[in-house]
């Protein structure tokens, strides 16, 4: 396939089908709502499951109850129904079944409004389920790369049997850009399905049960050692970063999603101005990408962490320094998309911008 | 020589039933138990297991089984169904799981005919959490949450789901039954049958509510308990079929 036009929600949905999604289930909510709209279609097409629930609550049960049956399963939504879809999530987690959830985030708190933000870090790293978990969390910054994250999203949830999330912003989601399909996804032997939920007569002589329920507290325990085994063992395997303009700068930005576009643009503009910026991009927000600070140069004069929000990522960009550079902050938030100017100065006036 | 004249039912699993002496929950477990065996089903199906006293259900029913939120069995029971149509599914909850928390996830299942069973165990009680008030409680009655009794202008009135599922074009059969005695026990038995068997013939979302009892958190002895169901309950809940589409 060519390379095509296409708007960010579109590709991810066209993505989801090429990664061999079996079924979708979500509620509308804008700026996500090109996702559902174009699956309804072509899934339904295609033999597939498309269903539009009564609420998020429910849409990410379905999801439970698809994953747990053994399927390729995912669902879409943004940033308040997220909110929605925490239990489910911790449900999911707990009982370690693959799934992926797309989360184009809009400006917060509350019903908040539309336009694009990252103020849902905290949502997709922290998460607001109980308990210890974690979702790998993907945060591309094109169409292209979403695309690319979206195919691989389901061997990757499958492989670690854990809920994948795909994290992009409204401006993502909504935008054109041209993309190929066909970039070939990384190569993984996946597990048999053999713990699948799908009636003893696919597998005699074995009942299989989706549970997360513990009574005793020893046994729960070992559960979490287990959980937190394989949150290690991701975290070895998975961190995806990118460095940018890495040469010998003197400040390091770190962006991910939409901000890092906008600081390539403030990168390119310092240089006229003969300052060299570097950036650190994450692409896995969980893991996170703690190894490329040790690549800052020692007498770099500083970090700076550009955000959609008003400082989320900045709390692991400060556990991942250590202390060893000044960290400063530029944000905007509520759906305001700074232009790369207001970064170029944020750096010229980097000691303005320092919180630690 | 000695004769096997009661065996467990192959439906059930040999793990021991946690529920408190003479609680109908474990009379039900059996009926669906053996409903699914003589139906030979039981190797295709899978319980979806609520929040309550019978939150162990997955343990105790012989088929694969998913433990779901407090009230989103029905959710995760469409998801499953969605994928795995020639599955037979089904949930098992009781009147807090489905009736409050769960409601919104039940009437929209049965509201898109999922072909699924729900076994609704109705006990007038939150017996899991220690008797506090359930949307089915019924007027005047004690809970540890309405210590004068249950009152209209507070609470509201038992809320009826039979009969408001009955409005639901979706729902191929309806049916309230109760196990206070050995004629109402075979007579449950036969509605869950029957239930089953309209799943098996894709014919739509398919639910039996149980007049139950919970004499612990009620304060009565078994034997009580099953009287009290008997004269308070059911005439707030009469039985009943309220929708049977293969009879029309
Ligand atoms: C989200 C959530 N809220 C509350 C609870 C606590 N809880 C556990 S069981 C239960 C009520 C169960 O009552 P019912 O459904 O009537 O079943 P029974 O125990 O009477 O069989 C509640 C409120 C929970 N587990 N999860
Ligand atoms: S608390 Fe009530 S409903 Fe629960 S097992 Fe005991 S008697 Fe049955």
């Amino acid at each position: 396939m060519a390379r095509v036009l296409m708007k960010g929600n579109e590709a991810i949905a066209l993505a989801a089908i090429k990664g061999g999604v079996d079924a979708f289930y979500g509620y509308p909510i804008t700026p996500q709502n090109e996702i559902p709209e174009y699956l309804s279609k072509h899934l339904l097409a295609n033999g597939k499951v498309f269903l539009q629930s009564e609420s998020e609550v429910s849409a990410i049960n379905m999801v439970y109850g698809a994953a747990g049956a053994g399927k390729r399963v995912m669902t879409s939504s943004s940033s308040p129904g997220i909110a929605l879809k925490q239990e489910g999530i911790s449900y999911i987690a707990a009982a370690e079944l693959p799934c992926v959830i797309v989360s184009v985030m809009r400006g917060g708190p509350g019903l908040g409004g539309i336009q694009p933000s990252q103020a849902d870090y905290y949502q997709a790293t922290r998460g607001g389920g109980n308990g210890d978990y974690q979702l790998i969390v993907y945060a591309p910054e094109s169409i292209q790369e979403a695309v690319d994250v979206m195919k691989d999203s389901f061997n990757i949830a499958d492989y670690y049997r854990n809920p994948v999330m795909v994290l992009v912003d409204g401006l993502i989601g909504q935008m054109m850009e041209s993309v190929d399909f066909d970039y070939p996804v990384k190569e993984r032997k996946l597990p048999e399905k053999d713990w699948a939920t799908n009636g003893i007569i696919n597998h005699p002589g074995r009942r299989n049960v989706a549970n997360s329920l513990y009574l005793d507290p020893a046994l729960l325990e070992q559960h979490n050692f287990k959980l937190q085994a394989k949150y290690n063992q991701i975290k070895k395997n998975e961190t995806r970063f990118e460095l940018v303009n890495f040469d010998n700068p003197e400040y390091v930005i770190v962006a991910y999603g939409t901000m890092a576009r906008i600081c390539r643009s403030a990168i390119e503009m310092l240089k006229k101005d003969g300052i060299e910026v570097g950036m650190i991009r994450p692409i896995t927000l969980f893991p996170y990408p703690e190894k490329a600070f040790d690549q800052i140069p020692k007498k770099a004069k500083g970090i700076l962490t550009c955000e959609l929000s008003m400082g989320q990522m900045l709390d692991d960009v400060l556990i991942a320094n250590n202390g060893r550079h000044k960290v400063g902050f530029f944000g905007r938030t509520g759906g305001m998309v700074p232009d790369p100017e207001e970064i170029v100065d944020a750096i010229k006036s980097f000691n303005e911008r320092v919180v630690k | 020589m000695l004769e096997v004249k009661y065996e467990k039912s192959k439906g059930l699993t040999d793990t021991k039933l946690s529920y408190c002496p003479g609680c109908a929950h474990g009379i039900v477990h059996k009926l669906v138990a053996e409903a699914l065996v003589e139906l030979d089903i039981l190797d295709r199906a899978i319980a979806i297991a609520s929040v309550g006293c019978s939150v162990f259900s997955y343990q105790f029913f012989n088929c694969d089984a998913q433990q779901a939120p407090h009230g989103r069995a029905c959710a995760l029971a469409t998801g499953a169904k969605r994928v795995l149509p020639d599955n037979i599914i089904f949930t098992y909850q009781g009147d807090g799981d489905l009736a409050s928390i769960g409601i919104a996830e039940t009437i929209h299942a049965a509201n898109r005919g999922e072909n699924i069973t729900v076994i609704f165990i109705n006990n007038a009680i939150y017996g899991m959490t220690g008797g506090q008030m359930a949307p089915t409680s019924l007027i005047g009655q004690k809970t540890t949450t309405s210590q004068d009794g249950r009152n209209q202008p507070n609470h509201g009135n038992p809320i009826k789901i039979s009969e408001m599922f009955a409005t639901i074009e979706g729902v191929a059969y309806l049916e309230r039954v109760s196990v206070y005695d050995p004629k109402h026990v075979l007579n449950a038995k036969k509605a869950i049958k029957k239930a089953f068997q309209y799943q098996k013939e894709n014919r739509g979302f398919t639910m039996i509510e149980v007049v139950s009892t919970c004499p612990v958190n009620w304060g009565m002895t078994p034997v009580d308990a099953m009287k009290w169901a008997k004269s308070d309950m059911e005439p707030v809940f009469p039985l009943g079929i309220f929708k049977d589409k293969g009879a029309e």
